[in-house]
């Protein structure tokens, strides 16, 4: 149990390592591009509420709304759990 | 009607060899006719695995050179009467057969076969558009490693590229041990990035070595991979078949081979 919470499983490690790999392989976009367009939103955001910029997802996928790979059109998904509304 | 399926992956070593022998010989036992084509031109491999590298006349590159008719290169099966191998050349390179003869030569073996089975070499050049260039359907093959997995993206983004109506997921070599220590992705994490339908989970066995050391498919004789191979077979059928219960079946397996073990 304390190797659980100590640290995340391999599995883990290597889903996440896939999804950002496979999300620049399939849009043509590099990590470090994703990463400046995470932290260009989060910039944005600041500005009219108190986000968590740490725990913010941004993601592009080809998958769309339906859920299946045929969708051809790329969607920019971002997750920001924002912690103020009213700052 | 007849299927032409390519067996694919992009990535070298995860069964794909494997994969088309065991299910080719699975779908003649249930009396399918069935072809076999290596089209891995260079470095032949599929007659290997099938027990039959003693038997080869021509191969692939003759027959699209007119060097001979199909019907002499084709070798037919040890055990099944239904079962037929297209073996590849181990002597020429890739750039011996276009996508055009390919599709001439399918084209010709499907009057006479209800599923031709398409071996697919590594990697995404002129040997797998050669294989993908004939087929209808494809089957990716999988291994739940990361850099198998994103090769399989990129086979699955070229298959989708050229218009492949149905593209199924088989994962090789899943070590349930693993999976459940949380040290593996398992089947639903790999669909999950993946996307297409999960055909057949194939689970790490020793016994495909033997099978292939001995060069007999072991679809269907009661080892845990035989008994996931027959099961992709019914499901290329369209049969609907529940997929094994893994816990039970590898807490099964352990215990038995266990009994071997001591004695």
């Amino acid at each position: 149990m304390k190797r659980f919470f100590r640290r995340k499983s391999s599995k883990e490690i290597a889903k996440d390592r896939l999804k950002i790999l496979l999300i620049s392989d399939r849009v043509n976009c590099s990590p470090e591009m994703m990463e400046m367009i995470k932290a260009d939103i989060a910039k944005v955001i600041s500005k009219y509420m108190k986000i968590d910029a740490k725990s913010m997802e941004v993601q592009i996928s080809k998958t769309g709304i339906k859920g299946g790979r045929n969708m051809k059109t790329p969607t920019l998904y971002a997750n920001i759990p924002i912690i103020d509304l009213n700052q | 009607m007849s299927e032409v399926i390519v067996v694919t992956s992009g990535k070298g070593g995860v069964g794909k060899t494997t994969t088309s022998a065991n299910v080719g010989t699975g779908l003649a036992r249930m009396g399918k006719k069935v072809c076999l084509i290596d089209t891995d031109i260079g470095l032949r491999n599929l007659d290997v695995v099938m027990g039959l590298e003693n038997r080869i006349v021509y191969n692939l590159v003759d027959v699209v050179e007119g060097n001979c008719r199909v019907k002499q290169a084709l070798i037919k099966d040890k055990r099944n009467p239904t079962l037929y191998l297209m073996p590849s050349a181990q002597t020429r390179d890739k750039s011996a057969v276009t996508p055009e003869q390919m599709v001439k030569m399918i084209g010709h073996l499907k009057e006479q076969f209800d599923y031709i089975i398409l071996d697919c070499p590594a990697g995404i050049e002129q040997g797998f558009k050669n294989a993908i260039a004939g087929a209808d359907r494809a089957l990716v093959v999988t291994t739940p490693e990361v850099s198998a997995i994103s090769y399989s993206d990129s086979i699955i983004g070229l298959l989708e590229a050229s218009d492949f109506k149905k593209i199924d997921l088989a994962l090789n070599r899943l070590r349930y041990d693993l999976v459940k220590r949380g040290d593996m992705m398992s089947s639903s994490d790999v669909v999950d990035i993946l996307a297409i339908p999960l055909i057949g989970i194939v689970p790490d066995d020793e016994n495909i070595v033997i099978s292939t050391n001995q060069g007999e498919p072991l679809v269907g004789n009661g080892t845990p991979a035989g008994i996931a191979f027959q099961n992709i077979c019914q499901r290329v059928l369209g049969k609907e078949v529940p997929f094994m219960d893994f816990q039970k079946g590898i807490s099964f397996w352990t215990r038995v081979t266990g009994i071997f073990h001591k004695v």
